[in-house]
């Protein structure tokens, strides 16, 4: 046995049964109608601002769309802000489908050196996340453009900064693989799994960035919670703008990518030196 | 193919809490002969195979291949070939499970068709094992254990579930696997099931050894015994006394340590007592392996 067949095998796994492109599909529309809906949106606000501020308050009532906001990037980085979710939970499955289906039997019996398939998986979905990146930035950049592009406004595609957010938003999906194969091996339990994911990214993160942006200090702490670090990776997110007053702080990109990846290995050694070596019943 | 080579396993121990499922357990498996591995429910079968494939840990003892742990062999779906417990991913097709586990073994792909002909499933091998029957899994999990042609088989109930017609198909399967010089277990609850198709017979019960031997070492500790009754039981028990037989009571009438029906009845008839019946006790190796794992009811 080495490293490329188990690594071979990962991959196999995920590509014959139907997840994989059941959540790649679904990843696509809802970022793709996500960021069509909000470009359209927010292109017709920047490109008739009277009308906007009428319809949200008023005359006088202050910009739907601050001026000079630079709408390219935030709605491109739909594709992660929200789509983060999908690579994690494909990365959760991969370990926790092996509990649910008691898969765990043949696989160590092909593969008795069970840290060797456990970082394969880590590789694998790392590599699957990137992939489903793509998908997601090219659902959020599609429908995006077109839609600024409706309102006369820049795309930004001829820029390499845009391009730039791009590769940095794949890199991001790749490490949430990573991070959902650490959250399984460390919940095992399937349901357990899902639910943790859906509750952390629908409830818990917002909330808690939210409050955290209220004071210096929290702010200080709430930087290196799993999303403000995605999004200060990617370099842009609606949740900038949703926190206008607040005091958020971000960190560099390249240090929400270390603490994406910290935070994937971490989980996935913890997870690996205990749930993952245990009796196999 | 692989050479056979011997399991052995000495002095294993295992608990789970306060449950101790495997108490110091010894035996060998020699190659080129089917070893029945017989129980009771919860006897320890199971138990004993997960830790030899190292799939648990045992607390105490030792389980190798030829001195190998599962985990040190350099290619084990090359080496043994296990089953237990069959279970799959419903959603995946035959041949995809089984090439998800060559693809990590490093065994060429090839075998995947070969493994599927090889019992009996290949018209199914593109649908999803989740609307397999039973007996089809077990096929499965079969053509798995064949994947890297191995010496060893390690088999944990592969006859439950399978129709008459693939119960005489993996009989006659396990024997030649044996014949070509391979080691071959086969856990079973019951000896009738294996009985047709084992050479040996390890059996346990409450994780302890409690037989070891051939199936024909069985057989003479199961004596034949006939069964006697009488619509005057007392006068049929003078009357066995008279002769000097030995017998216990069963709800049949009679159990006389005796083989031969015809001399029962002829003590009978010295005795002057009608019979109501009067025939031998069948299949005395159940009995003895009942007897043997505690779970014995004579008659
Ligand atoms: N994971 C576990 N946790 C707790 N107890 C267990 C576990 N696995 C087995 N046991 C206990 O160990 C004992 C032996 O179980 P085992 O499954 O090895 O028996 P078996 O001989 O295979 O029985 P069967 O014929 O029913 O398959 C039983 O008392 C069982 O309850
Ligand atoms: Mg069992």
């Amino acid at each position: 046995m080495n490293g490329w067949n188990a690594i071979g095998a990962e991959f196999r796994k995920v590509f014959t049964t139907r997840m994989w492109w059941l959540l790649a599909i679904i990843l696509f529309a809802y970022v793709g109608v996500t960021a069509g809906g909000l470009g359209a949106f927010l292109g017709w606000a920047t490109a008739n601002p009277e009308a906007a501020a009428e319809a949200s308050g008023g005359p006088g009532g202050g910009a739907v769309v601050p001026p000079g906001t630079e709408l390219a990037p935030l709605i491109y980085s739909f594709a992660s802000s929200i789509g983060y979710v999908f690579p994690v939970l494909l990365g959760a499955l991969a370990v926790t489908s092996e509990y649910r289906h008691k898969t765990l039997t043949p696989t160590f019996l092909a593969a008795p050196h069970r840290q060797v398939v456990l970082w394969s998986k880590f590789a694998t979905q790392i590599v699957i996340g990137a992939g489903l990146g793509v998908v997601a930035f090219a659902a959020s950049v599609g429908a995006g453009a077109a839609a600024l592009a409706g309102f006369g406004l820049d795309t930004g595609l001829d820029s390499s900064d845009t391009w730039a957010l791009i590769g940095r938003g794949v890199l991001a999906l790749a490490l949430w693989g990573g991070i959902g194969v650490g959250l399984g091996v460390l919940v095992v339990n399937q349901v357990a799994a899902i639910v943790i994911v859906i509750v952390f990214a629908q409830f818990i993160e917002p909330i808690l960035r939210i409050v955290a942006s209220l004071s210096e200090v929290t702010a200080a702490i709430g930087k290196f919670l799993p999303g403000a670090a995605s999004d200060a990776l990617v370099g842009a997110s609606f949740y900038t703008m949703a926190t206008p007053g607040g005091t958020a702080q971000s960190l560099e990109w390249w240090q929400g990518g270390l603490v994406l990846l910290g935070i994937a290995v971490v989980a996935t050694v913890i997870g690996g030196a205990t749930t993952w070596r245990r009796d196999v019943t | 193919m692989a050479d056979g080579i011997p399991i052995e396993i000495t002095g294993l121990t295992k608990r789970f809490g306060a449950v101790t499922a495997v108490e110091d357990l010894g035996f060998t498996v020699q190659p080129g002969k089917v070893t029945g591995f017989l129980g009771p429910n919860g006897a320890g079968k199971t138990t004993t195979l997960r830790v030899l494939l190292g799939l648990e840990r045992p607390d105490a003892g030792t389980a190798t291949f030829g001195g190998t742990p599962y985990a040190a062999l350099p290619r084990p779906l090359e080496t043994v070939g296990a089953s237990l417990d069959a279970s799959f991913h419903p959603g995946r097709s035959a041949r995809n499970h089984l090439l998800v586990y060559a693809t990590a073994a490093g065994i060429d792909r090839s075998r995947v068709p070969a493994v599927l002909a090889q019992v009996g499933i290949a018209e199914y091998a593109d649908r999803r094992v989740g609307g397999y029957s039973l007996g089809m899994r077990q096929r499965l999990a079969l053509a798995y254990t064949l994947l890297g042609d191995p010496g060893v088989f390690v088999l944990d109930e592969p006859i439950n579930g399978l129709d008459p017609e693939g119960i005489k198909w993996i009989r006659g399967f396990l024997q030649a696997l044996a014949r070509e010089g391979r080691t071959v277990l086969v856990s079973s609850h019951l000896l009738s099931e294996v009985q047709q198709s084992v050479d040996d017979v390890v059996i346990i019960s409450k994780g302890r050894l409690v037989k070891r031997g051939t199936l024909a070492s069985l057989e003479l500790d199961a004596a034949p015994r006939t069964i006697v009754d009488s619509p005057d039981r007392a006068a049929l028990v003078a009357a066995l006394d008279a002769a000097g037989l030995e017998y216990t009571e069963g709800r049949g009438g009679l159990i006389v340590a005796e083989p031969d029906p015809a001399r029962v009845g002829h003590a009978a008839f010295v005795g002057g007592v009608e019979l109501s019946a009067l025939h031998r006790l069948k299949s005395g190796l159940e009995e003895s392996f009942l007897s043997l794992v505690g779970g014995g009811d004579e008659s």
